[in-house]
């Protein structure tokens, strides 16, 4: 039992971690249907700017909260200067310029902090929680409950308000949303530095777990955007529930089977999942987009 | 262009009576990976060379030749380090090559620089470069073999018999996990557990709950590289795994503990080098004096603690000092005789003594077996 509790445990974190990074492609991808590659990136931003920041002097809300705006910045100048010129391209090339901003972004960041690893102390110290003989970490449940935070924010940003809805509507037909009066313009810039804040939120959250380096960003990405693709791009309840679930899978896979499966483990239970509902867990039937 | 220079000016200096002694000076080619994946130890990799060849051309340089550097950054890509290794042969007319910050990138310079007879000292791990031996090729770093045998000696001493394994799955984790599961019989040592990461997991308490829960298990050895490690000893002290927990040399940096956490990397076991604890040495100790004046001059230089890698570089340039001196030329065919008869030379990973059937030249000795008390290194043997 309590060896079931630590695989459960185990799965939760890398879960949450999956989870936040997920929540942050919602956004953008409801805006623009891009999957903005560049995700990663500003995960990782969000984890170094704290800790530089930290190493400056800044108490760690501080840090964190300067960290957040310094990467809704870089979201805003990505989308002024990358994706908006390049408006009226196709999606696909709109996804390869993200791609081309990450690998910029991780290049910048190399050269702007420094290329060693990186952490800050947990929020609540490194004491782990006991229960029942299992022990989970009190950051886990910062990032558990952040991850939670987050995808009730946008749950209601998206269902709720009415820029959520503008959002919704400017991905859905552009030219029909600008001919309702919607500024498809700053719901492009909005969703960047939304996203932007998203991710280096869970950059603040997971760094703690995780450490952090400017190379991060990459592999959290890939785990994220396949969290996301399990539970159905750009809902915010998918990528939640897609982003534990991969976490969950690993773990599992990794306590019972061997951890040298782990990996492809949960790939297959995505590939079957895509197989069946190609939409995701939770994803909506697709708009026809032609 | 540039050749025109090389000739031209000499030349013109010569008709000067300007160089005397100065004729041809020693050209060295590095192809390091200053950038890339690979950055972390590339970086000081190159800082160093750079701080050398600025330090010997103060002193005068090599038999009263000064020593140009030319550095290429492959940025931990293979093919360029082809490229730039055939650039510094062809068109940089280099005596002699220090590089290949990565194990892929020796293979493809030393590929290059066996057909044109060149010297090169690699700066990899793997055993690969060097066995079997070839004329030209030679390295400075241990390799992950005998950090294994190190660990299982260790283990031995103290009755330790069934060990797990934590393997990352990078590059570095899967070379040192089949090095060990090789060499393990030998010291009548059995695995029980055999559990992998990847080195970006952000949790490994799943692996090391099953591996705490295997019968009979004495000790768990990591080996692995980056921030895994790191997880992995937290990890271990989040589950109060009470077994000693023996980490790789690819963590060996004061970076580990502050990872790490100094409570939960309290008692951890390793193999480093000596220029880990500089300050702990013996003072009878043959590499204290290089590995002291390497650390005060590094760290003065670059605001910055000096790395295991960069010590590689150190070593490897000291290694090609030596034997031009020797050689009393830089004809590569004599660079590289006079290399394969050093012996006794302190570099900061240990002792060289080259021989024509070992081109590393390094012994277990070369390993200090570390542990960490209080935040900080303590010498075990």
């Amino acid at each position: 039992m309590s060896e079931f509790l630590q695989f459960l445990f185990s799965g939760l974190t890398v879960g949450a971690v999956y989870a936040l990074v997920a929540l942050g492609f919602t956004i953008i991808y409801n805006a623009s249907g891009v999957v903005n590659f560049a995700q990663g990136e500003f995960v990782m931003l969000g984890g170094m700017i704290t800790v530089f920041a930290h190493a400056a002097g800044l108490p760690i809300p501080l840090a964190a909260l300067a960290a957040i705006a310094a990467t809704a910045a870089v979201g805003v100048a990505l989308n002024k200067l990358a994706i908006e010129p390049a408006r009226g391209a196709p999606v696909v090339s709109l996804i390869i310029i993200t791609i081309g901003a990450s690998i910029f972004i991780r290049g910048a960041a190399q050269l702007i902090f420094d290329k060693q690893i990186h952490s800050f102390p947990a929020f609540s110290g490194d004491e782990p929680i006991h229960v029942l003989g299992a022990t989970i970490l009190t950051q886990s449940l910062w990032a558990i409950g952040g991850a939670f935070a987050v995808f009730v924010g946008l749950w209601l940003f998206f269902t709720r308000t009415i820029l959520g809805r503008a959002v919704l509507a400017t991905s859905n037909n552009r030219l029909a949303a600008q001919l309702v009066g919607i500024n498809t313009d700053f719901v492009m810039t909005l969703s960047f530095a939304l996203s932007a804040a998203i991710g280096a939120f869970a950059g603040v959250l997971i760094t703690p777990i995780t450490m952090t380096s400017y190379d991060v960003g990459l592999g959290l990405a890939l785990k994220g955007f396949a969290g996301a693709m399990l539970g159905g791009m750009g809902n915010p309840k998918g990528a939640f529930a897609g982003g534990l679930l991969l976490g969950l899978f690993e773990a599992m896979t990794a306590g019972y089977l061997s951890s040298q499966y782990k990996e492809a483990a949960a790939f297959v239970v995505i590939l079957a999942v895509l197989f069946f509902m190609p939409q995701g867990l939770f994803g909506s039937k697709s708009t026809d987009r032609v | 262009m540039i050749k025109t220079l090389t000739t031209t000016v000499p030349a013109a200096l010569i008709a000067l009576g300007l160089a005397s002694t100065a004729h041809a000076d020693i050209k060295i080619g590095a192809s390091i990976s200053a950038t890339g994946p690979a950055a972390f130890l590339g970086d000081p990799e190159a800082k160093t060379l750079e701080m050398l060849v600025e330090e010997l051309n103060a002193k005068g340089g090599i038999n009263g030749e000064k020593v140009e550097l030319v550095l290429y950054d492959d940025g931990g890509d293979a093919n360029k380090a082809r490229t730039f290794a055939t650039r510094l042969i062809e068109d940089d007319e280099v005596q002699a090559i220090i590089g290949g910050t990565t194990t892929g990138a020796s293979m493809s310079i030393l590929a290059v620089a066996e057909d044109a007879e060149v010297p090169f000292i690699s700066l990899a791990g793997a055993i690969d470069i060097i066995q079997p031996v070839k004329p030209y090729t030679f390295k400075t770093p241990h390799t992950d073999r005998m950090a294994c045998q190190k660990i299982f000696e260790d283990m031995k001493k103290q009755g330790i018999s069934k060990v797990g394994l934590i393997s990352g799955t990078d590059g570095f984790g899967a070379s040192m996990h089949a090095q060990c599961k090789d060499v393990v019989g030998e010291y009548g040592i059995e695995i029980v557990a055999d559990e992998t990461y990847d080195p970006k997991d952000a949790d490994m308490t799943a692996q090391l709950t099953k591996i705490k829960n295997a019968a009979g298990i004495q000790a768990v050895l990591n080996p692995g590289f980056g921030q895994g490690p790191s997880i992995v000893t937290r990890n271990y002290k989040q589950l109060a795994i009470d077994l000693p927990l023996y980490q790789s040399h690819g963590v060996a940096s004061d970076g580990f503990i502050e990872l790490a956490g100094k409570d939960a990397a309290e008692g951890v076991r390793l193999p480093g080098t000596a220029l880990l604890v500089a300050d702990l040495l013996a003072d009878g100790d043959a590499q204290k004096p290089v590995v002291a004046a390497y650390k005060a001059a590094y760290e003065a230089k670059y605001k910055m603690p000096v790395s295991t890698f960069g010590g590689y570089a150190h070593d490897g340039f000291a290694l090609m000092v030596e034997a031009i001196t020797k050689a009393g030329s830089s004809e590569p065919e004599a660079i590289r005789d006079a290399l394969e008869s050093i012996t006794g030379l302190a570099g900061t990973t240990g002792v060289y003594a080259m021989t024509a059937e070992d081109h590393l030249g390094l012994d277990l000795s070369a390993f200090r077996m570390l542990e960490i008390k209080d935040g900080g290194w303590t010498i075990v043997e």
